[in-house]
């Protein structure tokens, strides 16, 4: 298997594998975060955080999470710059191509997609584990998540909805392409699933983007 | 028609190279591409200028020897065409058209616009055939092989091996072509046999001879004059996959 690993087809494996896991996670961060829509009061949340804080198997998962996230990163870069090497030379013309735009700029969303996981980071789960913000009775959970789209700082919608769309580019290609590459697809199934893609992309784009307008409204309402 | 082309010169494997620019005058729109660049090289030869060098030879988009980068687009702007087959009629009258030669590591440019493909040989070298000889075409029903199994390893078969899919890839990655060979063989019964070798072979050659990996664009399904699928790529992965899980 040592070859497998440095073969190119290995490592697109590996990498598909990464992506696929991210995917999932992003279906699971998105339905707990819907639970602040299902019940504006923040109860249902506060629950819900309150147990994914308690959790023993969300206590190793957090680990496994960072760890997907740095692989992806960094072994994506790594892979783009190695595929930059392959033509020295570049085309006077570039690509006339009928290709989609998100397939050929993977590393670019990705880029913007981690420029603004720092910021995420620091908003959430800096605030969550790093300072006594909730353990002081400052706020709640719920009031912590949805306080930042609050018109007040109308700038934060702006950049969390710009981003759910960067992250939707991102998805449209990544879904198709990990099932291509770790070889789950066929004839029948490329069309299917480049629309599966987009689906997912459209769906994650509009999920999380209907949390943050929901409680942009909200507190241009109040 | 009149044309303005703006051609890659470079005199050999080490030489810089630079785009020069001819006008060319009166060419048929029904001339072929490769035509209206003979009638460049003769009128450069009167000039006593030295013509410009391109591959080419069957001239029926069947040999795979024709190449070329024009404007943007391997083989030109026609779909499922290669360039010999492309006519000057797909371009407008007056168009300044880019030619340039199939950029990659691992086609090193010769002369102006021929590049060394000899990669795709020593990839085939690597595994791309059956080791022993199997005999003459078997009756129809000897073997018998479900019609659309034919079907695809014909689709697969097609492949003239032209490289327009790693000069296509914004990566160089010969995929395609390794995708075709592989999938071809490895659909029938005589080249299933050695089909986890034949994969782990190829793909090793592939990467040893500097080729990118697939990030699956499809800018080489895309410009393949042989319309080949990629999911034939599909089928490489997870044969390769496969053959190193039995490992």
């Amino acid at each position: 298997m040592a070859n497998f690993f440095n073969s190119s087809v290995g490592k697109k494996i590996i990498m598909s594998l990464s992506g696929l896991f991210l995917i999932l996670f992003l279906l699971v961060h998105l339905s707990i975060n819907f639970l602040t829509v299902v019940d504006p009061s923040g109860k249902l949340f506060n629950q819900a955080s309150e147990f994914m804080e308690t959790n023993p198997f969300i206590f190793v998962m957090q680990f496994v999470l960072a760890a997907g996230f740095l692989f992806h990163i960094f072994y994506g870069t790594w892979l783009t710059l190695q595929n930059r090497k392959t033509r020295p030379v570049p085309y006077a013309v570039s690509t006339q191509s009928n290709v989609s735009w998100s397939s050929q700029n993977m590393w670019i969303t990705g880029a913007v997609i981690l420029g603004f996981l720092v910021l995420h980071l620091y908003n959430y789960f800096y605030k969550l584990k790093f300072t006594d913000l909730i353990e002081s009775g400052q706020m709640t959970e719920f009031e912590l998540v949805t306080g930042l789209f609050h018109v007040n700082n109308w700038i934060y919608t702006l950049l969390y909805v710009s981003w759910f769309i960067i992250l939707g580019l991102h998805l449209n290609h990544a879904l198709q392409s990990a099932f291509q590459t770790i070889g789950l697809n066929n004839q029948q199934w490329l069309n299917r699933l480049k629309w599966l893609s987009s689906i997912y992309a459209i769906f994650i784009t509009i999920g999380f983007s209907t949390i943050s307008l929901y409680f942009f409204i909200r507190s241009i309402l109040n | 028609m009149n044309f303005t082309l703006k051609i890659w010169r470079q005199a050999n494997p080490k030489d810089k190279g630079r785009f020069e620019i001819y006008k060319i005058e009166n060419i048929s729109p029904d001339a072929s591409f490769l035509e209206m660049l003979d009638i460049l090289n003769e009128k450069l030869i009167r000039e006593g200028k030295d013509p410009v060098a391109f591959d080419h030879d069957c001239r029926e988009g069947i040999c795979g020897m024709c190449s070329l980068y024009i404007n943007g687009r391997p083989h030109g702007p026609d779909d499922d065409v290669t360039t010999c087959q492309l006519h000057m009629r797909k371009f407008k009258d007056g168009e300044t058209i880019t030619i340039e030669p199939w950029r990659a590591a691992a086609f090193p440019v010769v002369k102006d616009l021929i590049v060394d493909r000899n990669a795709f040989d020593k990839i085939l070298q690597a595994g791309g055939f059956i080791s022993v000889n199997t005999g003459s075409a078997p009756d129809a029903n000897a073997i018998p092989i479900p019609s659309h199994i034919a079907e695809e390893a014909f689709d697969a078969a097609a492949c003239i091996g032209c490289g327009a899919c790693v000069a296509a890839c914004k990566n160089s990655s010969a995929m395609l072509f390794v995708a075709a060979k592989v999938s071809h063989l490895a659909l029938l019964p005589q080249g299933r046999i050695e089909a986890a070798k034949r994969v782990k072979a190829m793909i090793a050659k592939m990467d040893e001879l500097g080729f990118g990996s697939c990030t699956n664009t499809g800018a080489c399904e895309a410009e393949c004059p042989k319309n080949i699928s990629i999911a034939h790529i599909a089928r490489l992965n997870r044969e390769f996959l496969c053959a190193n899980i039995k490992e």
